[in-house]
């Protein structure tokens, strides 16, 4: 039988350091292309601060890339330790994209890295430029290739299931490569992440123009955020992750369970502004609506319904019953009648395997499931709304927020009056926590959202597990929140204190601290 | 270029050994450096010497063990699935020092309080010993074979604990590992720096050296002739996808050794592991520090061909099932996955070793006291 305990502590130790890994990733993402960007500026206009401007946004840069770096490794390591099973059944596909991340980009962002600190003084300002390059280049493929290895579990094109060794295998690697929602997953977190990046320079910038220190390097280091920001953040919304919601069974379960959507309706859809979405009942209690918006967000038409929980459920139910039969011709095969009719009726019905694996928790055996027990597993094949309908609002309101700021900036930066707009600043250092807050919700969206699935409509989540014990599991989530909680402490304290000080850490006493006044 | 199956997955065990010896050679160098740092360096200044020689090249070098990861995962998904969650505790406890370390190189300077700086060397050295140490447990533990089984569904289930992976011959392991990574850390810090750290560090030269050549005789002798090998009996066709549990393992005492006498060629690696050390040490004797560390690197790689060579073709022995055990033949992802991964492989790795040895190149020469822009 199904461990429940040992399924939800896996689950939890995979939620907390995944979401803690993405407290760092996007903000390595963002910076590495603001210090590019500032270095560029230094390269062709030979203005010293920008030279400085690169340094000390890049010791910021650094404590927050040791942790992105360090707490990587526990993702990686946790597909075999916690989910063996799932890292037998799709590691013939998963495991390239993952192989490939360290071998084109992880390497290359790694490696120079440490020339980008250690090389000032070693190579020419072309060279170094390049190598500031490389590394905002590799990180962003790093991204890309996880993206990749994600959107296929949102979406898996290109790979086919394979009865001798039990496990998926790789059909194309181009499908994979492009698959459309891996795409749309990749412009929508890499640019989240220069979002990150900006309103991290932009408060910081904010806090000395209201502190009036260091106004010459604070006004240029806002300046490139406001520009380089108001880009990214017009670029997450125009082509945010809705596009991708339309491709895919379990894209189009995860849209309905956002709008807390249980009928479907006429197009274009309406859109849910507030409500309690409600699993048992299949009801969102207090919906507040607003006609035809979500059909024209979801499907760009008119005409396209946005299909609702209830009727998905019902086509799942179909999908189980067929994913019954795969099973049952799947025992034939492993009892050994290999004959060609057997196999036939397999290929037919095979892709419905997943839905038939759904039944597990209920029933050892699969075949022998009863209509309650298939309703039971129908029900269960959606995940629960109400978190990720809440997580996306707040998402959203998060990103409009910080797209008024970033107009504003914009605005009053190219009227050369920032300094002078207080409210502004204490605006902009009042973002601080908000491309975090959307970062984490989105993460919720995307990956709470797949559930019951590991992989779509291939591997339920709790059929990923290994086969340990929950103690263990125990053991190292202590262990690890422990450790998370004190480096997060640490690596805040320090943030503060480096951010505080300013650029007079450079010790190059042209800054604030090191003239007593100003 | 169109590989047979059998010649893939041939192919894969080499170049995952290639990725293990990458990141010993490399990677070795940070985790010993660490471990040695507050034991080299008496002084605030001299631990940052210490710590600068590895700090433009240490994010690299940990990129080998990641991608070794990685290519495990792509190219043997059943090792990577099986070995992982039977040495749970094992791997925790590999997993929280590569965690700690990173942010404790970065931390460990940005304030300047003494009892910040011992914490965070304390940390350090610990971050380095304990995964050096761990990673050749893990080693020893495979030649006596892991335990676990598969059922029907190929869901893996271990059995056996933390303290089971620990005997006096896989601390043997333990020990070989630390002493040889030891050594290649203070080879290339030898290589680094000058003066008083420079005379310290070659007496632990000569210390390690020796450690490293008993342990590793000892526990060559022991594996060959006192432990309970393995050996294929039967298997279906190789160049076919093959089920672990389809196949017919033999177990006895000195089967290890069996590979030994079919290919006697393969007696050179641990000879020349032990020639490799010897020359290394000669050398770093007479101060030719870059020669005795290329020649260090070449023993670090001898000794994890010996290591493959012995158990060839097992990955992962079985102990509780030895028909269960994994071996190069069953173990591998599907044809595809491994031709496509070998080509990436052989466009991407060339790249990488050709920008690795820029930046080695770019940071040449002693590491002094005094401080470049930079530094830590």
């Amino acid at each position: 039988m199904i461990d429940d305990t040992l399924v939800n502590l896996s689950r939890l130790q995979f939620a907390l350091t995944a979401l803690y890994h993405f407290l760092f990733v996007p903000l390595t993402l963002g910076l590495a292309f603001v210090l590019a960007i500032m270095e560029s500026v230094y390269v062709m206009t030979g203005k010293i601060i920008y030279k400085d401007m690169t340094r000390f946004w890049g010791k910021l840069f650094a404590i927050n890339f040791a942790m992105g770096v360090a707490t990587g490794i526990t993702l990686e390591f946790q597909f075999g330790t916690n989910w063996s099973y799932y890292a037998h059944y799709v590691g013939d596909i998963f495991g390239v994209p993952l192989a490939i991340e360290g071998l084109m980009a992880f390497f290359l962002e790694s490696t120079l890295v440490g020339l980008f600190f250690f090389g000032w003084d070693r190579l020419t300002r072309i060279q170094h430029l390049a190598v500031t390059w490389l590394v905002a280049l590799g990180s962003n493929l790093s991204a890309l290739w996880i993206l990749i290895a994600n959107g296929w579990m949102q979406y898996p094109v290109g790979t086919h299931f394979n009865f001798e060794t039990m496990r998926m295998e790789l059909s194309s690697l181009s499908d994979i490569f492009f698959n459309p929602v891996a795409q749309v997953k990749f412009v929508h977190t890499v640019a989240s992440g220069y979002v990150t990046g900006t309103i991290f320079v932009l408060a910081i910038s904010a806090y000395y123009l209201l502190k009036g220190r260091d106004l010459a390097f604070a006004k240029r280091s806002f300046a490139v955020a406001a520009g380089f920001g108001l880009a990214s953040i017009l670029s997450v919304i125009v082509l945010g992750d809705e596009s991708g919601y339309s491709i895919g069974t379990v894209q189009k379960v995860k849209l309905a369970a956002i709008e807390g959507m249980w009928e479907t309706e006429p197009a274009p859809a309406s859109f849910t502004v507030f409500g309690i979405p409600d699993n048992e009942m299949q009801m969102t209690h207090y919906a507040l609506k607003i006609p035809y918006v979500l059909g024209l967000i979801a499907t760009r038409s008119i005409d396209e319904p946005v299909i609702g929980l209830k009727d998905l459920i019902a086509q799942h139910e179909e999908k189980i019953k067929t994913g019954i039969k795969a099973y049952g011709l799947l025992q034939k095969l492993k009892a050994g009648d290999k004959s060609e009719r057997t196999i036939d009726a397999f290929n037919t019905v095979k892709n419905n395997l997943g839905y038939g694996l759904l039944l597990k928790r209920y029933t050892p055996n699969v075949v022998d499931a009863t209509t309650e027990q298939i309703h039971q597993a129908a029900k269960s094949s959606i995940p629960k709304s109400f978190p990720i309908f809440w997580a996306f609002r707040i998402m959203v309101g998060a990103g409009m927020l910080m797209l008024l700021l970033f107009i504003l900036a914009f605005y009053y930066n190219a009227k050369r009056n920032v300094e002078n707009k207080k409210w502004l600043l204490k605006f902009a250092i009042c973002s601080l926590p908000l491309p975090w807050i959307a970062a984490e919700c989105g993460w919720i969206v995307a990956e709470y959202g797949r559930q019951p699935w590991a992989i779509a409509e291939i591997l339920p989540t709790f059929l990923g597990v290994s086969s340990i014990s929950s103690s263990q599991v125990l053991l190292s989530l202590g262990s690890l929140i422990a450790l998370y909680t004190a480096l997060l402490v640490v690596e805040l304290y320090l943030m503060f204190k480096y951010a505080r000080l300013g650029p007079s850490t450079l010790e190059t006493g042209r800054y604030y601290f090191e003239r007593g006044s100003k | 270029m169109i590989f047979d199956y059998e010649t893939l997955k041939f192919i894969w065990l080499l170049l995952i050994g290639a990725l293990f010896i990458g990141f010993a050679v490399m990677g070795g160098v940070d985790l010993g450096a660490c471990a040695l740092m507050p034991f080299i360096g008496k002084t605030d200044d001299e631990r940052r010497i210490v710590l600068n020689c590895i700090g433009p090249t240490w994010e690299g070098n940990q990129v080998w063990l990641v991608t070794a990861a990685g290519a495990i995962f792509a190219a043997w998904p059943l090792v990577y699935a099986t070995a992982f969650s039977t040495l749970y505790v094992a791997l925790l406890l590999v997993l929280i020092p590569l965690i700690l370390r990173p942010p404790g190189l970065d931390f460990r300077s940005k304030l300047p309080s003494a009892r910040w700086r011992t914490f965070w060397d304390c940390c350090i050295s610990i971050t380095g010993f304990l995964p050096a140490f761990l990673f050749g447990v893990v080693f020893g533990n495979l030649f006596i074979g892991i335990p676990f089984y598969y059922d029907k569904n190929m869901v893996s289930h271990p059995s056996g604990d933390l303290f089971s992976l620990l005997t006096p011959f896989t601390l043997l392991f333990g020990v070989c590992s630390l002493s040889i990574l030891l050594l290649q850390a203070s080879l290339f810090l030898q290589h680094k720096t000058d003066g008083v750290i420079n005379e310290r560090i070659r007496k632990t030269v000569r210390s390690f050296g020796l450690l490293f050549l008993v342990s590793f005789i000892v526990a060559w002798i022991w594996t060959l002739t006192r432990i309970e090998g393995y050996q294929l009996f039967s298997i279906s066709d190789v160049n076919e996808s093959v089920i672990p549990y389809s196949k017919q393992v033999i177990q006895g005492l000195s089967y290890w050794s069996n590979n030994y006498e079919r290919y006697p060629l393969g007696y050179l690696a641990p000879i020349l592991c032990v020639g490799f050390v010897i020359i290394a040490f000669i050398l770093s004797i007479v101060r030719w520090s870059r020669t005795a560390f290329v020649s260090n690197s070449l023993a670090i790689a001898c000794l994890i061909i010996a290591a493959l060579f012995t158990l060839y073709p097992f990955i992962l022995p079985s102990v509780s099932f030895p028909n269960h055990s994994l071996t190069i033949w069953d173990a591998t992802s599907s044809k595809l996955t491994l031709t496509w991964m070998l080509w990436a492989t052989l466009i991407l790795l060339p790249i990488v070793l050709g920008y690795t040895g820029w930046v080695i190149r770019v940071m040449r020469g002693k590491v002094t006291a005094i401080p470049e822009t930079g530094s830590y």
